[in-house]
């Protein structure tokens, strides 16, 4: 038996599959996870992603700290309500995790960090801090609601009262509002546009009933990955890990190279390794009928070998999409191995889809 | 628990099951067991017609958005025909997978294979 979220219950009402995901037993799909996709895509649908990690940040060198701490740069966040995506590397420029950073408040801030490095994250975050004046603390009490789709902040106006959803309106893409003991972010993790709700965990549940009575649709881990990969965003464990770099990973343009005194975890290494990187992360299309799939080896005649790390079939664009680390001179065309047969498939920059459409 | 599988197939334990069409062809595809582990269909690899295959070697790859699978030939054969449908409507694998999701026919080489599938009820009980 594995950890379950406070909304475990609401999932198997609603019919879910379970399956283990890092140590928690969460919906995998409700019945389909096309149909999930596509309406996600046409219309809105919610995921709960409360195995996710929040940490709050509070204390007067938090900023100093989280400068430090992350390779993006928390001081482009000039005022309270905004937020920053970022790598926190280790010593050679190996992601350790890939998080959301939230400023709340001066001196403030909330981290979203993945289940599967909940541990390691804390014991390096811990680590880190010993020098600084700040506190963090883990906030188990929240659940989080991750509602996306074209009509998702129509639909979400039946969870929150009226003033609260006037400044949830207001919100623009990567800004966040707090009330009560509740925080809403305009972020996601499909391509499209929506909200994530971070919850007391009552609230929460009391929300996921009144949004799927106003037709949200629920949805699982398997479209919230085919969701991703269309929107050409990474997988932390999958695409990038401590073993590969931003620079590798398609997430240079998460680090942040000024003001170039800031010194942050990792930037020495990553200084190193930016005039002489010899890999990078494409998006691939496949030209034939076929999936293309984790780990399948990518073939570059005269030029090299590189590997699949996110593929599978885009339910958008109705065909086989991909995220790939290969050479950095691989051109416009390459092969894939799919079971012994070389099928051609076109280089491309992720992303696949946006808003519902082919961006190819 | 679904419903029983239907009585008039022979069925192998890896979720195949094969029909006599005839004295010596049989029309195989998977079961609705096996369409539901493996989710939306989005693709199938058929075999080329002609093709010969031994009794439990691959003859077919079906590929969801979660997995690729592979279909063992429940009887050895030629394959003497392919579900067209498929190219276009891969989904029909999940939607009827007894009828309009069927793969492929066999000309049979030795009808004792087909008798030593199992029976539904048989298949059933091992779900």
């Amino acid at each position: 038996m594995g950890n379950k979220t406070p909304l475990y219950d609401h999932h198997q009402k609603a019919g879910a599959k379970i399956v283990d995901f890092a140590g928690w037993d969460m919906p995998l799909h409700y019945g389909s996870q096309l149909e999930e996709h596509n309406h996600v895509r046409q219309n809105a649908g919610v995921f709960d992603v409360s195995h996710m990690t929040i940490v709050d940040v509070v204390g007067e060198q938090s900023k100093d700290f989280l400068r430090y701490l992350l390779a993006n740069d928390v001081a482009k966040l000039k005022e309270p309500g905004k937020a920053i995506y970022s790598c926190m590397l280790n010593e050679s420029g190996g992601v350790i995790d890939d998080l959301i950073t939230y400023y709340l408040a001066p001196n403030r801030y909330r981290l979203i960090v993945n289940s599967a490095t909940r541990e390691k994250d804390l014991a390096w975050i811990e680590k880190q801090s010993a020098r600084f004046d700040v506190k963090f603390t883990p906030r188990t009490d929240q659940s989080i609601l991750a509602v996306q789709g074209p009509n998702a902040i129509e639909k979400v106006r039946s969870i929150f009262s009226n003033g609260v959803y006037e400044r949830i309106c207001s919100l623009k893409p990567f800004e966040v509002m707090e009330y009560d003991d509740a925080c809403v972010a305009r972020t996601g993790y499909t391509g499209e546009d929506g909200i994530e709700a971070m919850l007391p965990s009552e609230v929460a549940k009391d929300a996921w009933d009144k949004l799927l009575a106003a037709g949200v649709k629920p949805c699982g881990l398997g479209a919230r990955d085919t969701l991703r990969l269309e929107a050409g965003m990474n997988l932390y464990g999958t695409d990038m890990d401590e073993t590969t770099s931003p620079l590798e990973s398609n997430l240079g343009w998460t680090v942040a190279w000024e003001p170039a005194e800031r010194d942050f975890i990792g930037r020495a290494a990553l200084t190193a390794q930016k005039a002489k990187t010899t890999q990078r992360m494409v998006g691939l299309v496949l030209s034939e009928r076929g999936v293309l799939r984790n780990h399948l080896k990518v073939i570059i005649p005269g030029v090299g070998e590189g590997e699949i790390t996110s593929g599978s079939f885009s339910p958008t664009l109705q065909q086989a999409i991909a995220l790939a680390r290969v050479p950095t001179d691989i051109g416009e065309h390459c092969f894939v191995d799919i079971r012994g047969k070389q099928v051609p498939a076109k280089v491309v920059k992720p992303p696949f889809v946006r808003k519902g459409q082919s961006v190819l | 628990m679904t419903s029983p599988s239907p009585n008039h197939l022979k069925y192998t334990a890896s979720h195949e099951w094969a029909n006599e069409e005839s004295a010596d062809i049989v029309t195989i595809g998977i079961t609705e067991h096996a369409q539901s582990l493996l989710g939306d269909v989005v693709f199938v690899e058929l075999p080329e017609v002609g093709k010969n295959v031994a009794a439990g070697e691959g003859v077919a790859v079906i590929e969801s958005v979660k997995a690729a699978a592979d279909v063992y030939a429940p009887v050895s054969g030629e394959v003497v025909e392919v579900n067209d449908a498929l190219t276009s409507t891969p989904e029909l694998v999940n939607s009827s997978p007894y009828e309009n999701g069927w793969l492929c026919k066999l000309k049979m080489e030795n009808k004792e294979e087909l008798d030593k599938l199992m029976l539904a009820e048989a298949y059933d009980a091992g779900l």
